[in-house]
């Protein structure tokens, strides 16, 4: 199985990578670029009984190292 | 006083801590291998600057997974003083003994500078040598200092006093030009509710004599030093 994670700074948290890039975008003159967030993405190759199981596993990585709750949110994909 | 000085793969400052400790202030100081569990007796663990396991991930991050880790956390636990300088901090917040995160750099580059902290709070070992108020000047030296933690976190914290420096300009003013790396509330030093485990930014170990710029570092390790003794 196969996980995809996407972790992104938490709303309300500096993001100044994002900024930066935001402002770059910006002076190529690409109309309509309102926000930019700069995050991580990491993929993670498993083994796991269950698309249940994987889920979890994959809930347990981020809580405990993938992601910092302080500063970071994070979202998922499992699949075969 | 017995202190250890854990060296990462990649620590920098281990030396120059060991520096301060043993020739400066006197102090039975010796380095502690990241992979060896022991703390050989220490009664200050001190985790210095640098970088370690390459930073990947988050700074500190993969340290934490270290086996003096686990000791040092044990260690804590018990009431033992544990001081974190720069990457050390970064690895006490990830390792969940100290509240936060550290992150990028407002400014997105790595700052090497002098800057002035005031002490928020004199009562805790990491302080007791400085008076309320006072201004230190310290170097700094992080590319992810930028301090940050929830917001209903960051008022009980300073309810508890847990912010113990705070960046301010020479004259202990809070600008935001003073802040260098956009840390919330300015936060340059925290510690923990127990108040025996503290990390910071600024370097006090590069500030203990006058051929280095400054001498202000000596305060955190004079205070230390006494609330052992």
């Amino acid at each position: 199985m196969q996980a995809r994670i996407y972790v992104t700074p938490r709303k309300g948290i500096l993001d100044p990578q994002g900024r930066a890039v935001e402002g770059a975008l910006k002076s190529l003159g690409l109309a309509g670029v309102e926000r930019v967030h700069v995050g991580r993405y990491i993929v993670v190759e498993l083994d796991a009984p269950s698309r249940p199981a994987a889920e979890s596993l994959v809930r347990k990585m981020c809580d405990e190292l993938l992601a910092n709750p302080n500063i970071e949110d994070y979202r998922f994909e499992v699949d075969a | 006083m017995k202190w250890g000085v854990v060296r990462f793969p990649g620590s920098l400052d281990d030396l120059d801590a060991l520096h301060a400790l043993r020739d400066l202030l006197k102090q039975d100081a010796e380095l502690l291998w990241h992979k060896d569990p022991s703390l050989h007796g220490a009664e200050c663990v001190v985790l210095p600057g640098g970088f370690s396991y390459g930073d990947y991930l988050r700074c500190g991050a993969i340290a934490r997974f270290a086996p003096i880790m686990q000791s040092v956390a044990e260690f804590a636990a018990d009431g033992g003083l544990v001081i974190g300088i720069c990457n050390g901090f970064q690895i006490l917040c990830e390792a969940h003994l100290l509240p936060g995160a550290l992150t990028r750099n407002r400014s997105l580059s790595f700052i090497c500078d002098n800057i002035y902290v005031r002490i928020e709070n004199a009562a805790t070992p990491f302080t007791r040598a400085g008076r309320l108020g006072e201004i230190l000047r310290l170097p700094i030296k992080h590319g992810e200092g930028c301090y940050a933690a929830p917001v209903n976190e960051l008022a009980a914290m300073e309810e508890r006093g847990q912010v113990l420096l705070r960046y301010v300009d020479a004259e202990g003013r809070e600008t935001d030009e003073a802040n260098p790396n956009g840390s919330m509330r300015a936060i340059a030093g925290v510690a923990n509710a127990r108040f025996n485990v503290f990390g910071l930014m600024p370097h006090p170990e590069h500030a203990v004599e006058k051929l280095l710029g400054g001498e202000d570092g000596l305060k955190i390790f004079h205070s230390i030093i006494g609330a052992a003794s």
